[in-house]
């Protein structure tokens, strides 16, 4: 339970945020890397995984039993068993993230995958594609609507799920949670959640934009 | 030419697609594989580019067998048009269209020079060519459709169901035009439809296949609609065969007769003479001008003056089948069909009798 604030402390005092930009700023730029690198990393892997998936479709409904429950594994407990590992680092954050993002992008490649329309795949076939060029230049190209949005909902999932890194130090914003609570003091937890906040829609924003420039023909 | 020989295709799981087919589609020819779901026909188009290999038998282009060839390199030299056009979404018509060339490894700027140049004989709007597929209509897919099939100009094109995906009106307007085009072209062509309509109108010749993948008949649409080879073509060609016959008997044939043919300043005594329950009368130039009945003729003055009905249409007896002649007649108010000449001049009129004498001539040959 958190005790309230004295009455005559302010909901935010500017002040010590001017004081603090530089460290806010380290913090934020910490956020970003901690919610990106396992994006990117949960990407590379899903992507061979849900060509396989596609491939041969019988290993898609374990593979997706295993990610569902990587899915369902609460984060702290993560932690606290990597920390046996990999100790007090960013990796240590990092690889739930990575876990959490891929549960979610192997789907969003099958689905893409077979989003394809058949028409579509046998006309490339007929007209003389090999198996690699017609993945390459017909099947990925359609697919990308559809992992892009998987894309999406783990960027903004991760960037909020960095916070709860905090709870073994590493967590980007998620450090001025436990520094606002720890003191009693509003001033950085609402920071936190207003820099949080502003980061996912950045990020979301910026994921429709390279959307819009990957996949012109997907506007009607 | 492409020959099958003893083409059979078994699948996996017992089915029987093709059954001991032969047939040769002739260079230059719209060969037509019809026939009812499951009879195998998409099959057999499929076995000339690889996409189906057959369990025995041999399919050859010019006398080569297809398998002598790789896949990939074998398709890039055959055009293939699908139902639903089967167009890249994610690539602008032009794209869609080079995509042959592009595989062949010609360059951006001539295949997509090549493709406006196509999408006008198509019949598409070159400023189109920057547009995606989803913002075209059905009808323009499918237009994109064959000028990707033509693009790198195979001397052989398989056609998959090409124009079932549109509306009637539309399909009409495509199988005329791609008849016109093929005129021009000299294609190799083999053409899949479920449609017996659309095989007796594109067709050179038509192969009948039924279910279990047997080839029933293979004949010219005329000599198919005369004797079809057994009961399940006589009922797949439909009821109304006779009539459809009529299609392949030139106007040309028919024995018109003029008797009745009026100037409209003829008298009543006249349009009696001719024996005739109705007269048509012309202008001085004896182009048509409408009907009199003679038995409604009480006072013996011009015929100018009479009440007239409509002419309704004519046919050209130069251009025209004997459907449309039947049609005209079965349209006339007299139920005699009028034939004119390129001049609009009127030659003679016929009626549904000389019509079926006509077929009669037609069959005894």
């Amino acid at each position: 339970m958190i005790a309230a604030p004295a009455d005559d402390e302010p909901l935010i005092r500017w002040d010590w945020l001017a004081r603090n930009a530089d460290d806010i700023g380290g913090m934020l730029a910490d956020h970003v890397y901690l919610s990106v690198v396992p994006v990117v990393i949960g990407l590379v892997i899903a992507l061979p995984v849900g060509l396989a998936c596609a491939r041969w479709r019988w290993i898609y409904p374990p593979v997706l039993a295993v990610t569902s429950l990587l899915y369902a594994l609460p984060a702290i407990a993560l932690f606290v068993v990597l920390i046996a590992f990999t100790g007090l680092s960013h990796t240590t954050v990092m690889i739930p993230l990575a876990l959490y993002t891929l549960s979610v992008l192997v789907p969003g490649v099958v689905d893409g995958l077979r989003a394809v329309p058949d028409h579509v795949r046998q006309a490339a076939v007929a007209m003389g594609f090999g198996p690699l060029r017609r993945l390459v230049q017909v099947e990925l190209p359609i697919a990308v609507p559809v992992v892009m949005a998987g894309l999406r909902v783990a960027t903004v999932s991760n960037i909020s799920l960095v916070s709860v890194g905090a709870l073994i130090g590493i967590g980007g914003l998620g450090e001025l949670f436990t520094d606002g609570f720890n003191r009693d003091f509003p001033t950085p937890i609402i920071a936190g959640v207003v820099l949080t906040i502003l980061l996912a829609v950045a990020a979301d924003g910026l994921l429709i934009l390279v959307q819009r420039l990957l996949t012109p023909w997907s506007r009607q | 030419m492409i020959t099958f020989e003893g083409v059979s295709k078994r699948f996996p799981d017992g089915t029987v697609a093709l059954d001991d087919v032969s047939l040769e589609c002739a260079t230059g020819e719209i060969t037509v594989f019809v026939g009812t779901s499951g009879g195998g026909k998409t099959t057999a188009l499929r076995t000339v580019n690889r996409m189906v290999e057959p369990t025995s038998g041999r399919v050859l282009i010019d006398g080569a067998d297809v398998r002598d060839r790789p896949p990939a390199e074998l398709r890039r030299g055959i055009g293939y048009v699908i139902q639903q056009a089967g167009l890249f979404p994610h690539r602008t018509i032009a794209d869609n269209i080079a995509t042959v060339p592009y595989l062949l490894g010609e360059g951006k700027k001539r295949a997509r020079a090549r493709a406006r140049e196509l999408m006008e004989r198509v019949g598409l709007d070159p400023a189109l060519a920057g547009r995606y597929p989803a913002q075209l209509s059905g009808g323009q897919q499918q237009r994109v459709g064959v000028a990707r099939a033509l693009a790198a100009d195979p001397p052989i094109m398989l056609m998959d169901e090409p124009f079932s995906a549109v509306d009637p009106v539309v399909r009409g307007e495509l199988q005329a035009e791609f008849l016109r085009l093929q005129a021009e072209l000299h294609k190799t062509i083999v053409f899949v439809t479920h449609d017996i309509d659309e095989a007796i109108k594109m067709g050179d010749r038509i192969a009948v296949f039924r279910t279990g993948g047997k080839l029933v008949q293979f004949d010219t649409p005329k000599n198919l609609l005369a004797a079809p080879a057994d009961d399940f073509v006589a009922d797949f060609i439909g009821y109304d065969r006779g009539i459809r016959r009529l299609s392949f008997v030139p106007a040309a044939e028919l024995e018109l007769d003029d008797r009745a043919v009026l100037p409209e300043n003829a008298s009543v005594a006249e349009a009696r003479a001719t024996g005739a329950d109705w007269v048509l009368l012309t202008d001085s130039g004896r182009r048509p001008l409408g009907w009199v009945a003679v038995s409604g003729l009480a006072t013996d003055r011009s015929l100018q003056h009479m009440p007239r009905a409509p002419l309704g249409h004519t046919f050209n007896v130069r251009a025209d089948s004997a459907r449309a002649a039947l049609d005209a007649a079965v349209l006339s108010p007299s139920g005699l069909a009028v034939g004119v000449d390129d001049d609009g001049v009127v030659v003679g009129v016929a009626s549904p009798l000389d019509l079926t004498n006509a077929i009669g001539r037609e069959s005894a040959r």
